[in-house]
């Protein structure tokens, strides 16, 4: 598991913050919205635009050809953020999403990248190894699945279209949703019903 | 013969041999208090045309080996935005560890 800031860090975070508020640049109240407002994106909202691809072809389109695009029509903000690049799952391929230099992450349609999409590992093995990596997370993709694995990096992110699983015929967007994770739009898990 | 492929940067992994055999921790464990005001200081200043992610990353870059790897990821994007802040001239040099 992360371990917790060393007591210097949290030192050194009060007196950068101290030393902006001093010279006007930030107020701590700026700092507390800007969280409030950032701890509100949520694997929800990419859950919400793979539901409705499913469910409304025109929309299917929109979100393969334009991530950004789609993510506003959801009534996201994508102001200042990079392109959304969304990659669709088929029963011939599979896609993973990992950022080996960092921790680049589509956060306004996923939210905070979870820690494991950070460690070190997942940065290094899904590269080398993706099969292996999935296999230990439960997911065995048979040989005749190709699995493609892509980088996001700080001027692109990348995010899964997951195929609707077997069994939800009929269901409406809300209850489809309701069977996305954030886990399969990564690629390290695939969604299904019941 | 003489191998020159170059030895990647610190913050490059993809594929490093050292975590081959570290699996993946199943680490869901959301940001701390600390986090997240790290993250949300730095989209202010980036709003505010007083730092990018690329200079962010620059800063995270650079940090040597032994720190990388036993600093935590926010602590990583902190001791980054702090140096910036210095190099820009907004805060003073002392604040750095």
């Amino acid at each position: 598991m992360a371990a917790p800031p060393r007591p210097e860090s949290i030192a050194l975070l009060d007196r950068l913050m101290a030393a902006l508020e001093a010279k006007g640049i930030v107020t701590e109240a700026e700092v507390a919205a800007r969280q409030a407002s950032t701890d509100k994106a949520s694997p929800e909202t990419g859950a919400r635009m793979v539901a409705k691809a499913w469910t409304d072809p025109a929309y299917r389109a929109l979100l393969l050809s334009d991530g950004k695009a789609a993510a506003e029509q959801m009534g996201v903000s994508m102001a200042g953020a990079p392109p959304l690049g969304v990659l669709e799952n088929t029963p011939g391929r599979h896609h993973l999403v990992v950022c080996t230099l960092c921790s680049c992450y589509p956060r306004a349609v996923l939210g905070y990248p979870p820690n494991w999409y950070k460690s070190f590992a997942y940065r290094s093995r899904a590269v080398r190894e993706p099969r292996q990596v999935l296999a230990e997370w439960g997911l065995n993709l048979p040989d005749s699945v190709e699995v493609r694995v892509v980088d996001s990096t700080a001027d692109y992110r990348w995010m899964v279209l997951p195929m609707r699983p077997a069994g939800t015929e009929g269901w409406d967007e809300a209850r489809l949703a309701g069977l996305v994770t954030r886990d399969a739009m990564v690629g390290v898990a695939v969604p299904v019903a019941g | 013969m003489p191998d020159d492929t170059p030895i990647p940067a610190i913050h490059d992994l993809g594929g490093a041999a050292r975590f081959h055999c570290t699996p993946v921790e199943h680490d869901e464990v959301p940001p701390d208090a600390f986090g997240k005001k790290v993250d949300a200081l730095r989209q202010i200043l980036a709003q505010k045309g007083l730092m990018t992610v690329d200079e962010l990353r620059r800063g995270i870059e650079s940090i040597p080996e032994s720190e990388y790897f036993a600093l935590g990821y926010y602590e990583r994007w902190l001791r980054s935005i702090t140096l910036l802040m210095v190099e820009k001239g907004q805060v003073d040099r002392e604040l750095l560890p």
